[in-house]
């Protein structure tokens, strides 16, 4: 379903663009502007985190937004509560993103249909390598939902090969080392990189992590289908408010 | 990585996928490690010659008077180089890390005892090494910081989160997803993702194994209890592991801070508001609200200031291999001020769980009943938070008056 999604669009656009943000953060008014900002400039897909009290694989920025954002009161019910809302707004694909700990609590066969419920499309979970995730897998599979899978640079080729077998919709290849929101050097080993990602499945390749200028955008294009914008909206927030997003979204493309 | 170390449903490995190529080379280099004799031999011998092993066990003959009970044996891990049991976990992750090739070490510590073990090791096998630390315990555990310092530790103050030892575990995490090559984290404890609770249980096991064949030869049998107190788990795994296939009841004694009723406390195997849940790369029982997001803990004693437990004693507590208790601050004070009066032994904060809940057993006891207690660490190091815990009047002055120096050092002139 996603993957047809991106191929059509694909016909009208070089690379799609998917942004990430944080459900609650700053505020959930905020959230929605901020999302609303996104889609009007174009964007193609988005993320919706929920935040969790232990995001390992995040940087200082995006984890300083999970914690606020629950300082702020943002629980699992309002977050589903302002992604039925969005989903409801806007016509493009949402995809959860959390930390396996949340759907866990919530119980993974609810959770599941919940997101179903709603219109999501699929989840980003990147502490939940396959091999514990077989639940949460197949209850995504029965509900036509898209399992995002994470491949990274130090992924052998017959892991990314059994990755991709889970896999549905998009893959999401992390651009390098570390966490998210530091710089990534934008130079031919990411090409031989995305080279071996593609190899390894048929389906779109998102690349994300330290994406963030339109010359980025412009080094992707022809090889990743779609480029991940994370980090620095939500910096772009902190920094000059939600009013700069759609400009900076325009810009990137 | 086939085996992926559930206990009883407890454990495993969930892991972002740019670590999972570290997490199946360090799980390779363990088992191989495991399965070659002369590596234990090795490590025998470095615990030996650096650490003061195999330590004493000591017959608590003026407490066993007092209970008038069980017969009470300490095992001495206090006596340990650095002064708790940490340091059997860092040297055998240390021999690991030479067989890898790797030259910098990262750890994650609470109430720094694990960092200074760990900055211990990273000198004596000129490793690089970076503690990351909870601002609050850095406040906390002052005297620890300057000594990491001193050993070449760079220490990082952890400012995200509640700021104590669970964020630096996530912060080390952060670190070692960028710089993995170089690099091994040194986990402190029987939890995190597989294979560190089996791993850091098998060094630990140094323990139990002295343990029974010192208990064997002082009474020429096995002890009816033993007590340890349970943060992560390491220790209690450590001397759990001598008496796991036998009539032996193992105790594991948690922190119930100011009351298991009052919010304030760390006990995950004891209290209502733990449940079983997924964080820090494994699964097991997490003081957590119902959306699955992470509780403040409390103790007295930051060891066992953490949120999450082994997820192999979460397995003993499923089965009923092992029982769980739990006991306040003003118990563990009182059981530490005991243990030093009568038998003029300085138990860690941490350690003294495990005296109280045995002091609260040993009376109903019979007499030729025998316990064994685990004194993990040692008290003297936390002189400030011992002299706080006292509330000691004469302290607090020498503390007053020193400042009053340095202040004077610092601004002359005034």
């Amino acid at each position: 379903m996603m993957e047809k999604y991106i191929n059509h669009r694909l016909k009208e656009k070089n690379i799609l663009l998917m942004t990430h943000i944080v459900m609650g953060y700053p505020s959930f008014e905020a959230s929605f502007k901020i999302v609303e900002s996104m889609v009007t400039a174009g964007v193609d897909l988005m993320e919706l985190q929920i935040p969790f009290s232990e995001p390992i694989a995040d940087g200082p920025v995006i984890l300083g937004a999970n914690q606020k954002a629950l300082e702020n009161g943002a629980t699992v019910q309002r977050c589903l509560q302002f992604a039925r809302q969005v989903v409801a707004s806007f016509d493009i694909p949402f995809l959860f993103m959390s930390y396996y700990n949340i759907p866990y609590k919530f119980g993974i066969p609810a959770f599941v249909d919940t997101m179903a419920t709603i219109g999501l499309k699929g989840a980003i979970v990147p502490d939940l390598p396959p091999e514990e995730g077989r639940e949460f897998l197949t209850e995504m599979e029965r509900s036509a939902l898209a399992p995002i899978l994470i491949f990274s640079p130090n992924t052998s080729i017959e892991r990314l090969r059994y990755l991709a077998g889970f896999a549905r919709g998009f893959v999401y290849c992390v651009a390098r080392k570390g966490v998210t929101g530091m710089d990534t050097d934008f130079s031919r080993r990411l090409d031989e990189y995305l080279a071996r990602c593609r190899s390894a499945t048929s389906l779109p390749l998102a690349l994300g992590f330290g994406v963030k200028s339109a010359e980025d955008v412009r080094f992707l294009t022809g090889k990743a289908e779609i480029a991940v914008i994370g980090t620095a909206t939500i910096q772009l927030v902190q920094e000059r408010g939600v009013a700069a997003v759609a400009e900076y979204i325009s810009a990137l493309r | 990585m086939d085996d992926r170390g559930y206990h009883n449903g407890f454990g495993g490995a969930f892991l972002p996928e740019i670590l999972v190529a570290t997490f199946d080379q360090l799980d390779a280099v363990f088992r191989q490690a495991r399965n070659d004799p002369e590596f234990w031999q090795t490590y025998e011998n470095i615990m030996a010659s650096y650490s003061c092993r195999p330590t004493p066990l000591t017959f608590a003959e003026n407490l066993t008077r007092h209970f008038g009970g069980a017969r009470i044996y300490i095992k001495r891990e206090d006596l340990n180089h650095t002064g708790a049991h940490k340091a059997n976990n860092v040297m055998g992750q240390g021999l690991l890390v030479r067989r890898m090739g790797k030259t910098r070490v990262i750890a994650e510590t609470g109430a720094g005892q694990h960092g200074v073990a760990t900055a211990t090791m990273a000198a004596r096998f000129g490793f690089r090494c970076t503690i990351y630390m909870g601002e609050v315990d850095v406040h906390r555990q002052r005297p620890n910081v300057f000594w990491m310092q001193r050993l070449g530790a760079d220490v990082v103050p952890v400012r995200d989160g509640t700021r104590i030892l669970k964020d630096a575990i996530n912060e080390a995490f952060r670190d070692w997803v960028s710089n993995m090559d170089t690099t091994h984290y040194v986990l402190g404890t029987a939890c995190g993702p597989h294979p560190f609770p089996e791993m850091v249980t098998y060094f630990q096991s140094i323990i139990g194994k002295e343990a029974r064949q010192q208990v064997m030869r002082a009474e020429n049998r096995l002890p009816d209890r033993v007590y340890a107190c349970v943060g992560g788990g390491s220790n209690a795994m450590g001397i759990f592991s001598g008496f796991a296939d036998e009539a032996t009841e193992l105790v594991g004694v948690e922190a119930a801070g100011r009351g298991l009723d009052s919010g304030q406390h760390a006990s995950r195997l004891c209290a209502a508001d733990a449940s079983v849940g997924v964080a820090q790369g494994y699964k097991t029982f997490f003081l957590q609200d119902q959306d699955g997001q992470m509780k403040e803990t409390h103790s007295i004693a930051a060891g066992l200031d953490y949120v999450g437990v082994s997820p192999i004693l979460a397995g003993f507590k499923e089965t009923g291999k092992a029982r769980f208790e739990a006991v306040t601050d003003d118990e563990v004070v009182e059981a530490a001020s005991l243990t030093i009066r009568k038998e003029g032994l300085i138990p860690a904060l941490e350690s003294a769980h495990a005296f109280a809940q045995a002091f609260k057993e040993a009376p109903a006891l019979s007499r030729d009943a025998i316990i064994l207690i685990n004194q993990s660490g040692r008290g003297d190091k936390d002189i400030f938070t011992i002299a706080d815990a006292f509330d000691d009047p004469g302290w607090k002055e020498f503390i007053i008056e020193k400042a009053g120096q340095y202040g004077r050092e610092r601004s002359p002139a005034s």
